[in-house]
C-alpha cells in the first residue's frame, strides 16, 4: 500500500508546476462551487445536484471572466473527486480540433462508454464525493463550434443521456443552435458587481502579500468591467512589474492603465479639445478652447500623432465616446450625431478597415457635429 | 554586405536607443522567473521585432541568436497540404501564421501543442519554457485566436507566447486579457536623429543636422524607412551636402500623378485614364488601401477646406467597402468618381454665386 502511495505522489509531483509561477487565475480558481463569486442563483441550483445525484444537460453562458469554466470544473471535481475525475470528465475547448469528425468519433466514443461503477466514497481528508453514475463532457467555448458539429451532437445528447451529461460553455448563447439549446437547462452568468470583484482582489492581494491601495483596486474594477479574470491578470502583471525592480515599487493606477492598454486621460482630453469639446477640469476651471479652430489640417495632424503613439483605434474611439456621451454641457442632439459616427467607425473597424482613416473619419464627423 | 538597417540593428537591450524605461522593464521581467505572455504593439518601424529579439537574447543568452529556418508541412482536416516556414532556435520558435490564410488555426494548434507537450531538454538552459513568437498577430483569424485562448493558460509551465501586432483592435478580448501589453510607440524626431547620428558614426562619417531633419520628416515616424532612405541618399551623393532630393518610391509619385489628374479635369474620359493608372498600380502589387490613402492625402492638400472632410469621409467609406467586397478596382473607381463629382459641384456652385 505504501509503495503505491509513494508512487502516486511521485508521478503527480512531476506534473505539478511551481505554484509561484502559475498564473493567478489558475492558482485561485475556485476549488468548490461555494467559492464561486457572485453567481448565487446558479450556485444554489447546482448545490442541490450534489446531493440528489441528478444533473440535467447544462448550457452556461455569459460574458468572459464570470466563472463559467470555473464553476463546471469545480462541480465536476466535487462530484467525482480527484481520482475519478480523469475517467469521468472529458474537457474539450477551442484549442482542440472540434470538427464534425471529432464529434462523431471522440465525443461519441466517450459518451457511449458505461462508467465504471464507483461508490460514493470519503477520502482520508474527510471530503465526501457522491460519484453519481454518469460522465460529464465539457465543451468549452462551444460558440466556436461549427453548425454542423453542433448538429451532430443533437442525437448523441439524447441517446446517451442516461450515462452522459453535457455541459456547454459559451459567451454568446445565440451562436448555439436552437435544438441544442432547448435540450439544456440554461444558466446565465452575470458580470461581477464591483463589491465582489474588490473582495476577491483583496483576498488575493493579501494571500500574495502585495500591498495595494483602494484607488488601484478601483482602477482595476473600472478597467475590467466585470471580468474577474482580466482584473486578476492585470493585478498579477502589475505586481510582476513592481517586483522586478529592486526595491519593489508600489503599484499605481497608471501602471494598471498602461498594462490594460488604456489611453491616458490627458491624451484623450487633448484630442477632444482639438475636436472642439470643452474639457471641464475639476470645478469651474474651463480651458478656453473657444476661438481657435484647428481646421482639417489640425485634426489630421493630431490623428497622425495618435497613430504614431501606437494606441489602438478601438480603444481611442471607445474612450472618446465615453467622454463625449458623459459630457455635462453638450447639447443632446450633438451627442447623438457623435454617437452615430462612432457606431459607423466601430462597424468599419470590425470589418477590418484601415485604422488611421477611420479615426480621422470619426474625428472629422465629431468636429463637424460640434462646430 | 548587409543593409544598414540590419547591420546596425541593436542586438541587446542595452544597445537600444530609445524607450529606456521599456527596456528596463523588459530586462527586469526577463531576469525574474516569472515571465508572462506578452503582446507587443505599435506602428510599423517603431522597433517591435528588434525589442522582441533583444528580449529573447536577454532571456536565453547567445543561444537565441543561433537560428535555423525550417520548412514544415501541415495537413488540414480536408487533407490539404500547407507549407509553412518556421524560424527556430533551441529556445524559441517564430511563425507567421498569416502566410497560410484561412488555415492558420491548424498551424497554431499543431505548433503550440507540439511545443507545449515537450519539455526543454537542454539542461543548461536558463529557463524551462520555450518561447513562441507569433508575427502579425492581428491578421490571425478568429478561430486561430480562439485556439490560443485556453492553450495559453494550460501550458504556461512549458511555453510563453510573444505576439507582435500593429494594433490591438483586431485581437479578441480574451487574448488581450491574458497578455502583458507592451506598447512600442514610434520614436520622436529627436530620438530618430540620434539614431541616424549613431548610424553615421558607425559608418565613419558625420551627418549634417539639416539632412537628418529632412530624412526624419519624410519618414513619418518609421525608423526603418528613415535608415533605408539615409543609406540610399548616401549612395547617391556620398558627400550628403547641397540640396537633398529624397527620392520618393515610384508608386508614390505615380499616385500623386493620379491625384493631380483628378483635380485637373472631371470627365468620363479622365475617369478612363485614371482607371488605366489604377490598374497599373494594382498590377504592381501596391495594396489598394495604400493607393487610396496616398491619393486621398494628395487630393486633400489641393482642394478647398470645406471639401476636405467630405473627401476623407468617402475615402473611409470606400476603403471599408473594398475590404468587405471582392473587386478592389470597383471601389477605387467609385471613390475617384465621387471625388470628381464633389469637386465639380463645388466649383460649379461658386461660379453660380459669382454670376448672381
Amino acid at each position: 500500500m505504501s509503495f503505491f502511495q509513494q508512487h502516486s505522489t511521485k508521478t503527480s509531483r512531476k506534473h505539478v508546476q511551481d505554484p509561484a509561477l502559475q498564473p493567478w487565475v489558475e492558482k485561485y480558481r475556485p476549488k468548490t462551487i461555494d467559492d464561486v463569486s457572485a453567481q448565487e442563483h446558479t450556485v444554489a441550483v447546482l448545490r442541490r445536484t450534489l446531493t440528489s445525484t441528478n444533473l440535467p444537460h447544462m448550457l452556461f453562458y455569459g460574458p468572459p471572466g464570470t466563472g463559467k469554466t470555473s464553476t463546471i470544473l469545480a462541480l465536476a471535481r466535487q462530484l467525482f473527486g480527484p481520482e475519478n475525475f480523469r475517467s469521468r470528465v472529458l474537457e474539450l475547448n477551442a484549442s482542440d480540433e472540434r470538427g464534425i469528425s471529432i464529434v462523431r468519433e471522440k465525443i461519441k466514443n466517450f459518451a457511449r462508454q458505461t462508467p465504471r461503477a464507483a461508490q460514493p466514497h470519503v477520502t482520508e481528508d474527510g471530503i465526501s464525493y457522491p460519484c453519481p453514475p454518469y460522465k460529464i463532457i465539457i465543451l468549452d467555448e462551444a460558440d466556436s463550434m461549427t453548425q454542423d458539429a453542433q448538429a451532430a451532437l443533437r442525437r448523441i445528447m439524447e441517446t446517451y443521456a442516461r450515462i452522459t451529461r453535457f455541459c456547454l460553455v459559451c459567451n454568446y448563447v445565440t451562436r448555439i443552435i436552437e435544438p441544442l439549446a432547448s435540450r439544456c437547462s440554461k444558466f446565465r452568468f452575470k458580470p461581477l458587481d464591483s463589491s465582489s470583484t474588490s473582495l476577491r482582489l483583496h483576498q488575493i492581494s493579501s494571500l500574495e502579500n502585495i500591498p495595494i491601495s483602494t484607488s488601484v483596486i478601483e482602477t482595476l474594477i473600472n478597467v475590467s468591467q466585470g471580468d474577474l479574470r482580466r482584473s486578476i491578470t492585470y493585478l498579477q502583471s502589475a505586481s510582476r512589474l513592481s517586483h522586478s525592480t529592486n526595491p519593489p515599487t508600489e503599484i499605481t493606477s497608471r501602471d494598471i492603465q498602461e498594462i490594460a492598454g488604456i489611453v491616458p486621460d490627458d491624451v484623450i482630453n487633448d484630442f477632444a479639445t482639438v475636436l472642439g469639446v470643452d474639457i471641464v477640469v475639476g470645478s469651474g476651471m474651463q480651458t478656453d478652447s473657444k476661438g481657435r479652430a484647428p481646421g482639417f489640417d489640425g485634426v489630421r495632424s493630431k490623428v497622425r500623432e495618435l497613430v504614431r503613439e501606437g494606441y489602438s483605434a478601438s480603444q481611442i474611439l471607445s474612450q472618446l465616446h465615453d467622454l463625449i456621451i458623459e459630457h455635462p454641457t453638450l447639447a443632446a442632439h450633438r451627442k447623438a450625431q457623435c454617437a452615430l459616427s462612432f457606431a459607423e467607425a466601430d462597424k468599419a473597424l470590425c470589418d477590418g478597415a484601415d485604422e488611421e482613416l477611420w479615426i480621422l473619419e470619426a474625428a472629422l464627423q465629431v468636429y463637424k457635429a460640434l462646430a | 554586405m548587409s543593409l544598414w538597417v540590419d547591420l546596425h540593428r541593436p542586438r541587446s537591450l542595452d544597445d537600444l536607443h530609445y524607450h529606456q524605461d521599456l527596456s528596463a522593464r523588459l530586462r527586469a521581467l526577463a531576469s525574474s522567473d516569472d515571465f508572462p505572455h506578452m503582446l507587443f504593439y505599435g506602428p510599423s518601424g517603431a522597433g517591435k521585432k528588434t525589442r522582441i529579439a533583444c528580449t529573447l537574447k536577454e532571456l536565453f543568452g547567445k543561444g537565441a541568436e543561433r537560428i535555423k529556418i525550417d520548412q514544415r508541412v501541415f495537413l488540414t482536416p480536408s487533407k490539404r497540404k500547407l507549407d509553412v516556414n518556421i524560424v527556430q532556435s533551441n529556445f524559441h520558435i517564430e511563425i507567421t501564421p498569416s502566410e497560410v490564410g484561412n488555415y492558420d488555426r491548424v498551424v497554431i494548434q499543431e505548433i503550440l501543442k507540439e511545443i507545449a507537450q515537450t519539455q526543454q531538454v537542454d539542461v543548461s538552459a536558463r529557463h524551462r519554457f520555450k518561447v513562441v513568437v507569433i508575427n502579425e498577430a492581428d491578421t490571425l483569424t478568429r478561430d486561430a485566436q480562439a485556439a490560443l485562448r485556453r492553450t495559453m493558460e494550460k501550458y504556461m509551465s512549458n511555453m510563453r507566447i510573444i505576439l507582435c501586432a500593429n494594433s490591438t483592435s483586431k485581437l479578441i478580448a480574451p487574448i488581450k486579457s491574458r497578455c502583458l501589453l507592451i506598447r512600442v510607440a514610434a520614436p520622436t524626431e529627436t530620438e530618430m536623429k540620434l539614431v541616424l547620428d549613431f548610424v553615421a558614426k558607425r559608418q565613419g562619417f558625420g551627418i549634417d543636422p539639416e539632412a537628418a531633419q529632412e530624412i526624419v520628416q519624410d519618414s513619418g515616424g518609421n525608423l526603418r524607412k528613415a535608415i533605408l532612405v539615409f543609406e540610399a541618399l548616401k549612395m547617391q551623393s556620398p558627400s550628403l551636402t547641397g540640396p537633398l532630393s529624397i527620392a520618393k518610391p515610384d508608386w508614390e509619385t505615380y499616385c500623386h500623378k493620379v491625384a493631380d489628374m483628378i483635380i485637373q479635369e472631371q470627365s468620363p474620359e479622365r475617369v478612363m485614364q485614371v482607371r488605366a493608372k489604377l490598374y497599373e498600380l494594382l498590377s504592381h502589387c501596391i495594396p489598394p488601401t495604400i493607393i487610396l490613402k496616398t491619393i486621398a492625402d494628395r487630393v486633400v492638400d489641393k482642394v478647398d477646406e470645406s471639401l476636405k472632410a467630405d473627401i476623407m469621409h468617402w475615402a473611409a467609406i470606400y476603403e471599408v467597402r473594398m475590404r468587405v467586397g471582392n473587386k478592389k478596382i470597383f471601389h477605387l473607381e467609385a471613390w475617384v468618381i465621387k471625388v470628381m463629382s464633389l469637386y465639380k459641384h463645388f466649383c460649379f456652385d461658386i461660379d453660380m454665386d459669382a454670376f448672381d
